[in-house]
């Protein structure tokens, strides 16, 4: 008791005052995770909006494709990444490996099956309600994509943020892609990981601290987001 | 008089469901055509196969390429974002989609806007007018896109005594002005005021095709006639 008491102590104050050490850890953290989330989010929600509009011939194999990548374990597609980038590997001339790049790629990867799959289901939901009004219009699949994203933009913001907090939050991928290198790939939850089985739990606990605080700062946004909309929305009506 | 539309012995099924069997259509230009009938009896099918939204199973269906087609919904959709820009979208989604006929298109809809009286709402928030307004808003669609045949479904529906009035005016001035209407509508007294020729339709067929006259005063075949004295609805 004794132990977690003075443990939770001491990293409050490594927190309190944002101790250099645990300063560099949480800004490649959020460095990484906002990279590879912008990264997934450029391609993932285009995609996903082209998806919830488009019909054609395989798109229920491409969807099934997306759903399985959704449950993917972190670990696994971090070896499948490090697969990709190891010497031996079609990207392996990039010298990537153990690098911030292969830590944002990696994330990046992990994340746009998920952004996809919500922004598909939200334009999908949207042109059911609305599309043939569109395409009366003479809106093709790819403008009446574009113009259901946009409309549902708000939405979308809060894919972002999942997408984000996803991100965040894994360990496996990062760990096998980015090696857990002190000052250049170390990041929250690999370092948490590593500083609990050395027995450090004022660092561990501290990364802990921080990394709530901004996953409960990410569902506070949502949650934000979303009151805003529905105000905006019964305004409207 | 030109055929603008010319439907033949059209089938549209969806899945088990055929919502239209053997129906035989023209429209000549000018004409304003009501198309009346119970819940369910094809009006929305016919209009959106009209609009070539749907094909159909069987029969034919030929347009007239040169012409202007525009639908108005029961309920429109308005995207989130300005009236004006609601309106410069049908504009602009008629026209070569280029940036510079952006510019071109909100013109286009400015005007609309002021044909429709909503000229005062423009930079407002489509989403923030009433139900009468968002009609309005899509007639100005409709308009700025140069539609010569209007395709509108019931738009006057759950609308309240006063926006009923204004976009019936809209309707009636459009046809006024040549355009061509074929429109659905349970409101009898808007389809005397309306229409040209009515329409009846009942489980996918057309029962009646007559002279707006003729289907008031005239002796009907049975199912038009049941419709009429309001037997189903």
């Amino acid at each position: 008791m004794n132990t977690l008491s003075e443990s939770l102590a001491t990293a409050l104050g490594l927190v309190v005052r944002l101790d250099p050490s645990l300063a560099g850890i949480v800004t490649r953290s959020l460095a990484v995770s906002a990279a590879a989330c912008a990264l997934a989010c450029s391609v993932g929600l285009l995609a996903g909006a082209w998806l919830g509009v488009a019909r054609f011939a395989g798109r229920a194999v491409v969807l099934t494709l997306l759903n399985t990548l959704l449950a993917m374990p972190s670990v696994v597609l971090g070896l499948l990444v490090y697969l990709l980038l190891s010497r031996g590997g079609p990207l392996g001339h990039l010298g990537w490996l153990f690098s911030f790049q292969a830590m944002v790629l990696a994330q990046a990867v992990l994340v746009l099956p998920v952004v996809t799959a919500l922004a598909m289901q939200q334009v999908q939901d949207a042109e059911a309600a609305h599309g043939e009004q569109l395409a009366s219009m003479g809106a093709g699949t790819l403008v009446r994509s574009m113009l259901l994203a946009w409309d549902g933009r708000y939405a979308l913001l809060t894919v972002v943020i999942a997408g984000f907090g996803r991100a965040i939050s894994e360990v496996g991928a990062v760990m096998v892609v980015g090696g857990n290198i002190e000052g250049f790939t170390r990041v929250m939850t690999t370092a948490i990981a590593l500083e609990t089985s050395k027995g450090d739990l004022p660092l561990a606990l501290a990364l802990g601290m921080v990394l709530l605080l901004i996953v409960l700062g990410l569902n506070a946004v949502i949650a934000l987001l979303k009151r805003w909309r529905e105000a905006r929305e019964a305004q409207a009506l | 008089m030109t055929a603008l539309l010319h439907i033949e012995a059209a089938d549209v099924r969806f899945g088990r469901v055929q919502a239209l069997r053997g129906v035989h259509l023209t429209l000549q230009k000018g004409e304003r055509v009501a198309l009346v009938g119970g819940n369910g009896s094809g009006k929305s099918t016919l209009l959106r196969l009209a609009n070539g939204l749907i094909a159909p199973t069987a029969g034919t269906l030929t347009r007239d390429a040169a012409v202007r087609q525009a639908f108005v919904f029961q309920k429109p959709f308005v995207l989130r974002s300005s009236v004006l820009a609601n309106v410069a979208l049908a504009a602009w989604l008629g026209g070569s989609l280029s940036w510079n006929a952006w510019a071109q298109a909100k013109a286009a809809a400015r005007t609309a806007l002021q044909q429709v009286g909503l000229a005062d709402l423009a930079s407002r928030s489509a989403r923030t007018l009433s139900g009468g307004q968002q009609q309005r808003l899509a007639f100005a669609r409709a308009l700025c896109t140069g539609a010569q045949l209007l395709l509108l479904d019931e738009p006057t529906a759950s609308l309240s005594p006063q926006a009923k009035r204004e976009v019936e005016a809209l309707v009636h001035a459009a046809g006024e002005q040549g355009a061509t209407l074929l429109f659905a509508s349970h409101n009898m007294g808007q389809v005397k005021r309306l229409a040209t020729r009515v329409v009846c339709l009942d489980a996918g067929q057309v029962v009646a095709d007559l002279p707006v006259g003729d289907f008031f005063n005239q002796t009907l075949p049975e199912r038009a006639a049941q419709f009429l004295n309001g037997e189903f609805a």
